[in-house]
């Protein structure tokens, strides 16, 4: 059983068909990666998928339960995070606050010290910026919060969304292997990327989007090596 | 190239505008400071007891437009939107009480020694707190529903539509209150202890100064109230909730919380709030009427944008400063006591000109306009 099954999804803005029937699989434990330019329907699947895009056909299942009769704050009781696009933090409010934030799907709330000293180990920027108000954060350590305001709620399946964005290589490298760290302790990731060379090099497996289709898939170590990826995503001739 | 642009960013800084503004606001303070001058030393035209009793007359009626102007600002700093209707859901609190008290006036409840007392008079707390709860559940309800009804299905509209709205929503409240409870203006029927006038006389300069036992409720109430509210905002689960979908509504729904929840419970707070100084409206004055809410709607509009719209300490300050300025104004610039109106309104005026983002109010960040 896998545990997002998405099939043959479409979702319109307006008059403009966004996502013209995607499907795609993502097995536990797994890092998938979508790729592809801008326009192309990456970031409408992640929201077509944690309940911020209404889906107009096709169904999402995650462990085999449709997803759909679930709004967005409903899908993250089952176990999606997402980190969105651009962050998304609290801008106002302080570090421990955005990450208290983040377990708000939990009822227990025992775990959340616990928790709170796993988020701390991975992201150990974050403890010393405790009580910073996250706006003063840099866009690094803003992206560090979003992750971890994410795992706060346990996700089964995590939604990262541009997690590269606006960083310097150095940063982009260090929170790349951090996806990787995060993976490896189970959770299961959908992992959405302009910096298609780092996603693929990360990704078990890669979807390539264009215009709101599926274009290619693959593993990543294959597509990393396809002719066709090379010349259109990284930059090769 | 980029030499040619920062001289420009300077000169704009002095510009014919800031100049006339800091002129304007210079040459007005110096009048102010004179008329202070003349009130108190030069020519005293009241002796401080006088002073004494428009002061605590102001700190009442600012303790009441706090409370309502808090419920606009919560409501503006979740939707950015103006509440027009909030005056009349004050109103509906006002009447709440009143119709508490005239029950329990024709409950008897006799006594050996007093064998004509009713409920009212025999159990003045209980029904104080009678009052208070059933205007605040009523008021907030109305809160509620008129999310529900009048903004909601709004919600993804430009912002002008649900203000739009809101106006409609007000004058439909208030023809509601006239076609059920009449146009006539009722007398609020107080607890014999609680009755206007009686209260605690203290001695000041030449005259005594009476702070009606009504003005303590008020006072006593509305400083639990806001303290609570603090608690409530700041530290709770719930509080912590809403100042996230107030701040981006998206990142909210994905940490799990129910914005349009929140939503809601932001009216019903906001509504009890507006119902709890519907009651004391009423408990101090001693008058309600469909039209009540209005002027005290708008009073507290203005101390809510005066203390920078969307803040919460904001609107409490800027509240107890109009209620001040209103009872003290007329007194210091020696204008007639009917035109304290003039006076709110001419400061709500200035902030918006001068300084639209209010008091303690901050620059709205880009993604939040």
């Amino acid at each position: 059983m896998a545990m997002l099954e998405v099939t043959n999804l479409h979702t319109y803005y307006g008059n403009i068909h966004a996502l013209k029937g995607i499907s795609l699989t993502i097995e536990q434990g797994e890092i998938v990666t979508l790729i592809g330019a801008n326009g192309a329907g990456k970031t409408t699947t992640l929201r077509a998928i944690c309940g911020l895009v209404k889906t107009q056909g096709g169904t999402i299942q995650l462990e085999s339960e449709d997803l759909n009769p679930y709004k967005a704050h409903q899908i993250v009781y089952k176990g999606v995070s997402m980190v969105p696009e651009g962050r998304g933090v609290f801008a106002r409010l302080s570090v421990s606050e955005n990450l208290d934030l983040g377990a708000y799907s939990l009822p227990d709330r025992k775990t959340r010290d616990a928790d709170l000293e796993k988020v701390f180990t991975i992201f150990p920027r974050l403890k010393e910026r405790e009580k910073q108000i996250a706006g003063t954060l840099s866009g690094g350590e803003q992206q560090m919060l979003a992750i971890g305001r994410a795992l706060m709620a346990h996700p089964r399946l995590l939604l990262l969304d541009e997690p590269s964005m606006g960083l310097s290589p150095i940063l982009v490298e260090s929170i790349f292997s951090t996806v990787k760290d995060i993976n490896r302790q189970g959770t299961t990731i959908l992992l959405v990327e302009q910096n298609a060379q780092m996603a693929l090099t990360i990704a078990d497996r890669a979807y390539v989007l264009e215009s709101g289709i599926i274009a290619m898939q693959g593993k990543g170590s294959e597509l990393l090596e396809d002719p066709r990826v090379i010349k259109a995503y990284l930059g090769g001739q | 190239m980029t030499v040619s642009i920062t001289p420009q960013v300077h000169r704009s800084k002095f510009g014919v505008y800031q100049v006339v503004q800091t002129i304007l606001g210079v040459l007005f303070s110096i009048y102010l400071l004179w008329r202070i001058y003349d009130v108190f030393f030069g020519h005293p035209s009241y002796g401080p007891d006088t002073w004494a009793r428009f002061a605590i007359s102001g700190i009442i009626l600012g303790s009441v437009y706090a409370l309502i102007a808090i419920g606009y600002t919560l409501v503006y700093g979740i939707l950015f939107m103006i509440n027009f209707a909030h005056g009349e859901i004050m109103m509906i609190g006002a009447f709440g009480g009143y119709f508490v008290f005239e029950a329990l006036k024709n409950i008897p409840a006799p006594t050996a020694l007093e064998p004509n007392l009713n409920f009212l008079n025999a159990h003045p707390i209980i029904s104080v707190f009678f009052a208070f709860v059933i205007g605040m559940a009523l008021a907030a309800l109305s809160g509620y529903f008129l999310e529900q009804i009048a903004y909601r299905p709004l919600r993804g509209a430009p912002r002008l539509v649900p203000l739009i709205s809101a106006v409609g929503a007000s004058i439909f409240l208030q023809n509601a209150g006239q076609l059920l409870f009449g146009s006539q203006r009722r007398d609020y029927t107080n607890p014999v202890i609680l009755s206007r006038g009686a209260g605690w006389n203290i001695k000041i300069g030449a005259g005594i100064v009476t702070v009606p036992y009504t003005g303590i409720l008020t006072l006593v109430l509305t400083l639990i109230i806001l303290v609570s509210l603090y608690l409530l905002v700041q530290k709770s689960r719930m509080g912590r909730a809403m100042r996230a979908v107030a701040e981006n509504k998206t990142s909210a729904s994905l940490m799990g919380i129910d914005v349009d929840g929140i939503i809601s419970r932001t009216f019903l707070l906001s509504g009890a709030l507006a119902g709890a100084a519907g009651v004391m409206w009423g408990i101090h004055l001693g008058l309600v009427y469909y039209f009540v809410g209005f002027i005290p709607g708008i009073k507290a509009f203005t101390a809510a944008v005066l203390g920078g719209i969307g803040n919460l300490p904001g609107a409490m300050l800027g509240g107890l400063f109009l209620g001040l300025v209103e009872s003290l104004g007329p007194g210091i610039m020696g204008i007639d006591f009917q035109l304290k109106d003039v006076i709110a309104f001419t400061i709500l005026v200035l902030v918006l000109i001068f300084r639209p983002t209010g008091i303690l109010g901050e620059v709205l960040s880009e993604d939040k306009v």
